[in-house]
Order: structure tokens, then sequence, then C-alpha cells
């Protein structure tokens, strides 16, 4: 890794290093030394709190409030995903009777917290007659919100393609919907699934919302748990946290292969929006201008009549 | 409207500590952020490593699981009561310290090494090179997605709710176990929606004057 920050460290450089390695280690040392004490003193280690991970109904339980959060996740992600992509297109429509309202709608539901969404949807909608159960409460909040957001990525990712792209298309003839299909979204996902991938990992935290709203998911189990003979309350967060950190950083492992392959493939070299920029736009002109304008600069150059040398 | 000008102490409750929760769970966030940050971009390798860690297990954790911990957890080591409220704060600034740590190293490692090299080759020494080139650019470029960081927080503050802090996503609750108040939860919280919409609205029109004010042109 190079770093702006600092040269290679010479004498000096290395034994301050060294001083502040050792700052360090004893810092967190002793942060995690003061809770482990801490747990030690209020007997949170004793055989007794732990003892309810020793039944397999509590495994199963487990495993069941998994499965719960799984599953709204799972299809959280796939409604999002369609949601996204609709309303992307939406928005990037040459009607303004459709680009502006989709605008508003995505902003409204970007700025609406998930959680206020949710209780909406199961404490509000019963106000009108529209008993809704936990399970789509969590899985529509999460579908709006993750969807307007994947929406704006994709728009990203299809703004950030040249122009030329678009050109081309309708060049050899496709209509606006060939071009969209064939040609800007296939680039714009692969630009953007980085993007994607990890906001479906912000889909899966945000499952343990549900918790608040009464969806028997992980975290639900967890407090059920905690309730239970001698209150293993950290001890049941301890066990849920390691599932939803473990899930989690799959997920997130994912995201960073996706986005190592990504930047290695030569298809997509030059789409990354910020990698610096595709070497073949110039400015705002396309790439077929740029390359009649330097077809001309020889010739017809309307300047001061010296050659132009290195460009 | 009756849901407003009924209730408006507890309106002007939930609204008073969503905030607080909101600026003091920011400045942790902020301060602890930087530290995490610098540590992830120092010479140090044990620093380093340290701060990785800190990042990918807090930032893995749903922001929920951390109030557990806290507010649930906190009171089991026999420490000194703490109310839910100062609970919930450390919570979410402890949580959202992580992303602030992400936002600045990303923002460092936005400046291109030739700038560094170039203010080194002229001959300014660590502290110039930092202060007069390194930094500046990086801030520039660090401020908008900042802003987006304190955006996600101040929706976060919502979890809350789920831990008995009075703030805005409470109200439907409060209102409802209080014998007599007007409203019913579609209103209630349909004008926390609101409240929120326009607080996040707000927020990213700031965020977007930011940005084009102080593009960098490179």
């Amino acid at each position: 890794m190079t770093s702006v920050l600092y040269d290679v460290p010479g004498p000096r450089a290395i034994a301050r290093n060294r001083i502040l390695a050792v700052v360090t280690i004893l810092v967190v040392l002793g942060a995690i030394g003061f809770v482990v004490y801490r747990m030690y003193a209020t007997g949170q280690f004793e055989p007794q709190k732990w003892y309810i991970f020793t039944f397999t109904n509590v495994w199963m339980g487990i495993f069941g409030a998994l499965g719960k959060t799984l599953g709204a996740f799972a299809l959280a992600a796939v409604l999002s995903l369609i949601l996204g992509f609709v309303l992307a297109i939406g928005r990037l429509s040459d009607h303004a009777w459709v680009r502006i309202p989709v605008g508003v709608i995505i902003e409204l539901f970007r700025a609406v917290p998930v959680l206020v969404f949710m209780m909406l949807l199961y404490y509000g909608l019963p106000v009108i007659g529209i008993d809704m159960d936990p399970y789509w409460a969590v899985v529509i909040g999460l579908m709006v919100y993750n969807g307007s957001v994947l929406a704006e990525a994709l728009r990203a990712g299809i703004e950030s393609l040249p122009k030329g792209q678009k050109e081309a298309g309708y060049a050899i003839g496709l209509r606006k919907s060939g071009v969209m299909r064939l040609i800007l979204l296939p680039q714009a996902v692969r630009a953007m699934l980085p993007v994607i991938v990890a906001q479906l990992v912000v889909t899966l935290k945000d499952t343990a919302l549900g918790f608040i709203i009464t969806y028997p998911e992980l975290l639900y189990y967890a407090k059920l748990l905690s309730s239970q003979q001698g209150r293993p309350i950290l001890q049941s967060a301890f066990v849920i946290g390691g599932i939803y950190i473990v899930m989690c950083l799959i997920l997130a492992g994912i995201a960073k292969w996706v986005e190592v392959r990504t930047r290695r493939s030569p298809k997509l070299k030059g789409y990354t929006p910020d990698a610096g920029g595709d070497p073949r736009i110039h400015g705002e002109s396309t790439v077929t201008e740029v390359i009649a304008m330097q077809r001309g600069a020889g010739k017809f150059d309307p300047g001061s009549g010296v050659p132009p040398t290195n460009i | 409207m009756d849901v407003i000008f009924g209730n408006l102490d507890l309106w002007g409750e939930a609204i008073g500590n969503t905030l607080l929760v909101f600026l003091i769970g920011g400045l942790i966030a902020l301060v602890l952020g930087i530290i995490v940050g610098a540590m992830r971009v120092s010479p140090v390798p044990i620093a380093r490593g340290v701060g990785t860690a800190y990042v990918n297990i807090v930032r893995n954790t749903p922001l929920t699981l951390v109030f557990f911990f806290f507010v649930f957890g906190y009171p089991q080591l026999g420490l000194p009561d703490l109310s839910n409220t100062v609970l919930g704060i450390l919570a979410i600034g402890i949580y959202t310290a992580t992303y602030v740590a992400e936002v600045l190293r990303a923002g460092i490692n936005t400046v291109p090494v030739g700038q560094a090299e170039a203010a080194r080759a002229i001959g300014l020494p660590f502290g110039q090179v930092m202060t007069l080139v390194v930094l500046p650019q990086a801030f520039r470029s660090v401020v908008p997605p900042m802003m987006s960081v304190f955006i996600a927080l101040l929706k976060n503050t919502t979890v809350a709710a789920g831990f008995s802090i009075a703030e805005l996503a409470a109200l439907r609750a409060t209102i409802n176990d209080a014998p007599g108040r007007p409203g019913n939860p579609m209103e209630v919280l349909l004008w926390v929606a609101i409240v929120f919409v326009v607080l996040v609205l707000a927020m990213s029109a700031v965020q977007r004057h930011l940005e084009n004010k102080w593009r960098i042109a490179r």
C-alpha cells in the first residue's frame, strides 16, 4: 500500500513507531482487560450464564430465527433490486411527467428512516383497517428504502458511461429500450456491482430493525433468551452478534472480491467512475468528436499554423 | 393538527431528545472517528490492525445490536448507572465512528501521491506537506460524504425508539400509552416522517451546496 502520508521510516521514525505500537497495545489491552475484568467480577463467565446454550432446543430456536432473518433479507433484497431498476429507468426517462414524480419518490423514500417506514406499515396501517404482518412490514420497509438507494446507484452508473456508448447504440439502429437493455444497463450493473453488494450488507443489517416491531428474527430471539433463567443478556448478545458479524463479513467479502475482479476486468477498464476517468473522454466531447478533431488537427488547423506537438 | 397542538410538550421533548442524540452522538463519532481514521493510515502496523479490526467488527454489527449491547448489556457489568439516553448516545457514537473513519481514510487516499511527492521535492518538511498540500485537498473531498454520514446518523437515531429513549420514533408509543391524548398512530408517524424528510432534505441541500463550492479542479 502506498501512502502519501509518510516516507519509508528512518531509524528515529522506527524507534518512535515502536513506542507508538507499544502504547496502542497497552491502551487496547487495558480497555479489553477492563471489560473482561468487569465481566468476571459480575459473574458473566459462570457456567450457569452460558448453560442455556447447551440445549439443542435453544440452538433450534436460534436457527429458526436465523431462517426468519435470512427469509426477510432474501425477499427484501430481490424486491429492492427490482424496484431499484424500475425507479432508475423511470428517473432517466425522457418524459418529464415520469422523471419528476419518480425523482420525488426516490428522494422521499431515502429521507424517511427505515424504522419509521416499518412502524408506519405495522402500527399505522391498522388505523385505516389494514392489518400488516411484521414480516411484510420489514420486507416492504427494506424494499422501499434500499430500492431507492439502488436506483440512485444505477443511475450514477449509467450516467458515468461514455456518451459514445449510447450514440453507437442508436447508430446501429437500436431503439431506446434496446440501447438501455443491451448496452447501458449491463455496463452500469457491472460498474456498480460493488455498490450493489455493499447495499445488500446494509439490507441484511437492517433486518435487525424488525426486532423493534416484534418480527421474531435473530435479535428478537436474543432478547427472548436473555429473559430466561439466569438472565444471560450479554451472553446471548455475544452469540447472536457473532452470527450477524460472520454473515455480514461474508457478504462484505463478496463485495470486496467483486470489486477487485471488476477492477481487473479488461471489459470494464475506463468505465470506473472515480478511477481518474476514461482516457478516451476528453472534456465534454465524445470519442467520435475527438477522433474527428485529431484527424483535422494537422491539415485544417485554423490556429497558428504551427503543427500541434504532443497533445 | 390536534396531534401536534394537543401534544406540544411531548413533541418538544421528542425533538429535543432526537437532536440531543444526534448532536452528542455525532460529536463522539467525529472525535473517535478521527482517532480511528488516523490509526488506519498511520505508519504503525499494530495501530492499523487495531483500527481495521474495530471498523470491520462494528460496521458489520447491526446498529440495533450495538444498542442491545449498551442498553441491556452495560447494566450487567455493575458499573455506575447511566440513563438509557446516555447509553444510546454512546452506542450510536461508537457505531457511526466507523463510518467517519472510513470517509476520512478514503478522503486522504483521494489525494494523488504526486501531490505529496511534489511537496517533498520542493523541500517542504512533513508538517507543511500535511497542512499545506495534503489535508486541504483531503478535507475538501471529505466534506460531502461526511454530510452523508451525518444524514445517516440522524435517521439512525430512530433506532433508540426500541430502547425506551423518548425520541421522535418513540412518540407513537408515548402518545398511545398516555390516556386522553389526541392522535392515532398513523397521524403521529406521518408527522414524524415529515419532520425527518424536512431535516434530511435540508441537510442534503447543505451537502450539495458544499459539494459545488469545494469541488477540486484536478
